[in-house]
């Protein structure tokens, strides 16, 4: 006890001295009686009002840092030359922006990065819907099913690369030879544009579906089981359950994931990177992503302006997407309410 | 659903089970034969008997030692930083009162949705300035504190902790940090854990920021994988090899913490 101090109410006052009231005498410490020194009292008034901005701060320093700083920063970079090993150049203007939304692969980039992340987040929130619909079942051995799910969730995303690289490879691959096994023709993984996407998809689909039917899964046992008798006993059957009751009462959850794999999805780094040796997204960029042209242009071209100006662009592009997701899912809900 | 599952529901999950553990177990199977077995029409099904031989050429090939002990050192440090921040920023948004608590906390939370990967041009120009590139040091500090921490410590000692211990411990004289210690740090333990698992773990895999500050020389073991990986010729049996390598510290991890890691993902949904 380093302080014989009054008591602060820690919650419900603004830290206003007025509130501070003496502690009601107790028998149970020895200390207890003796009236503390004023300059102890207002040691321990400064410790309460000061100690939460004390522990809240490393957060928002770091944040501001790394964090605000750089993505403020960023546009700055964005207009001016800016070279990686040269440092700054002249101001620039919007010509950075104007050269990258001139460029092809810019384009190219936003096309393979939208396909690749409708391949992924369509089939794996549906996927995990089901999955999540399966695990909330009275199963025996519950929590391992629960962890058997989760297993894909610890290989890293570049280890996924190199494994699906490999099942997907055009000669020799697994799959290649599963489909020449059935009598059909092998697929070009590594050339064709939209098979690339597909494999590429599937890295993440593998990886994220297990965990996001927990997720599901969390929400769905929230719902309050009355609410499945009562359609039972109107005659709903179990998909018809799932659809009217399950799905309309896990939709903040739904919205959550949504936007959550938007923000993810569309920065999608490693595994289009890792699909090939070289890392640039195929012969033709067949697979490269924005954040792989971003890192291409700052890191082999050296040029950080135009880097930055796609970087500015990618950020206004994801605010876009999480806001028509955000739109579409209420438009949706308020069609499923009706019903 | 109250119901029994059938044959159907096991059925499924079983064939999802066995599609989620085919591909880390063909890592395996790959990486434990000599390179041929890729060229033959019907692969095995059972592993070969050259794990460590391809493990040894693997080593040999990138420095893979140093890439894990890089990586031990930066996932460790980070996860244990970010729950000792984390939980004191926790508990004062949870428990004390100061003033602009609720929009600061709503600025938190705000946060978590900005794609900070985007800022990472000016943060490279900001470790070149402190001469952090190449070292590990680019890969601690900028993780050091996360906002989903905050706010996932926040969400646990609202509820954790009674409002009356606190009081109870000022009462007795605590300072606020030793009330920190002795109230809120004994109760959030296992939400502790869960957070300490999950950054280990997203650290363990980061890819895209660890390849841009780190030289080949001095990787972590993502970034190792990827110079396994580059040259015309790929030897797939030493990739592979590699790649469950590279996975074995989480599975283990995975093993011994599973139904934490289940319980994380389930909570943090149901709060978040």
């Amino acid at each position: 006890m380093t302080l014989d101090s009054p008591a602060v109410s820690p919650v419900g006052d603004g830290g206003d001295p007025e509130r501070v009231t003496a502690a009601p005498a107790g028998a149970g410490s020895p200390l207890r009686g003796r009236r503390p020194s004023p300059w102890r009292r207002r040691l321990s008034r400064w410790d309460a009002r000061l100690s939460p901005y004390l522990y809240i701060s490393p957060f928002f320093l770091l944040f501001l840092l790394v964090g605000m700083f750089p993505l403020l920063y960023t546009a700055f970079v964005s207009v001016h030359e800016w070279s990686l090993l040269g440092g700054q150049g002249d101001y620039a203007g919007l010509d950075n922006y104007r050269r990258v939304l001139e460029d092809r692969y810019f384009w190219n980039a936003l096309r393979n990065t939208v396909s690749i992340f409708l391949l992924s987040s369509v089939p794996q929130v549906l996927i995990a819907l089901v999955l999540a619909g399966l695990l909330d079942t009275q199963l025996r051995g519950r929590t391992l099913w629960r962890m058997s799910v989760l297993v894909p969730f610890v290989v890293a995303p570049a280890a996924v690369a190199l494994i699906f690289g490999n099942v997907f490879g055009d000669r020799y691959g697994l799959v290649n030879e599963a489909l020449q096994a059935i009598g059909l023709s092998p697929i070009a993984w590594h050339v064709d544009t939209l098979a690339s996407h597909v494999a590429i998809a599937s890295m993440v689909n593998w990886r994220w579906t297990g965990y996001n039917a927990l997720i599901f899964l969390a929400a769905m046992q929230a719902v309050p089981r009355e609410l499945y008798e009562s359609a039972s006993l109107d005659g709903a059957g179990r998909v018809r359950q799932f659809v009217s009751v399950t799905l309309p009462m896990i939709r903040p959850t739904l919205l959550f994931v949504i936007i959550t794999s938007t923000i993810g999805g569309l920065q999608i780094f490693a595994e289009p990177r890792l699909f090939d040796t070289q890392g640039l997204g195929g012969s033709d960029r067949q697979y490269q992503t924005m954040t792989m042209y971003l890192w291409e242009l700052g890191w082999r071209v050296r040029d950080l302006g135009m880097a930055s100006a796609v970087a500015w662009l990618l950020f206004l592009i994801i605010v876009l997407f999480a806001l028509v997701n955000l739109l579409i899912s209420r438009r949706v809900g308020t069609l499923g309410g009706r019903r | 659903m109250n119901r029994r599952p059938g044959f159907l529901v096991y059925g499924l999950l079983t064939a999802f089970v066995l599609g989620s553990c085919a591909p880390l177990y063909w890592s395996f199977l790959v990486g434990s034969h000599s390179r041929e077995v890729l060229t033959e029409r019907v692969p095995p099904l059972l592993p070969g008997g050259h794990f460590l031989d391809n493990a040894q050429r693997a080593f040999d090939a990138v420095p893979f030692w140093k890439a894990l002990g890089n990586s031990l050192l930066v996932s460790t440090t980070v996860a244990t930083s970010v729950v000792l921040f984390s939980t004191l920023a926790g508990f004062a948004f949870a428990k004390l009162a100061f003033k602009g608590r609720t929009p600061l906390l709503v600025f938190v939370v705000a946060t978590l949705a900005v794609p900070t990967q985007l800022g990472v041009i000016p943060l490279f120009i900001v470790m070149a300035e402190l001469g952090w590139v190449g070292s590990m040091w680019a890969l601690i500090v900028p993780g050091m504190v996360t906002a989903f921490g905050v706010f996932f410590m926040r969400q646990y000692l609202v509820d954790a902790v009674p409002d009356e211990l606190i009081e109870a411990a000022r009462v007795d004289g605590c300072s606020m940090l030793r009330t920190f210690w002795n109230v809120a740090v004994p109760a959030a333990r296992p939400a502790a854990a869960i957070l300490w698992l999950f950054t280990f773990m997203a650290t363990w895999t980061d890819f895209f920021w660890p390849l841009i500050v780190l030289p080949a020389s001095n990787p972590t073991v993502q970034i190792a994988l990827q110079q396994l990986q580059s040259g015309y010729y790929v030897d797939y049996s030493l990739v592979l090899a590699g790649a469950a390598i590279s996975t074995l510290p989480l599975l283990a991890l995975f093993v011994l913490t599973g139904r934490q890691l289940v319980a994380g993902i389930m909570q943090g949904a149901v709060k978040g």
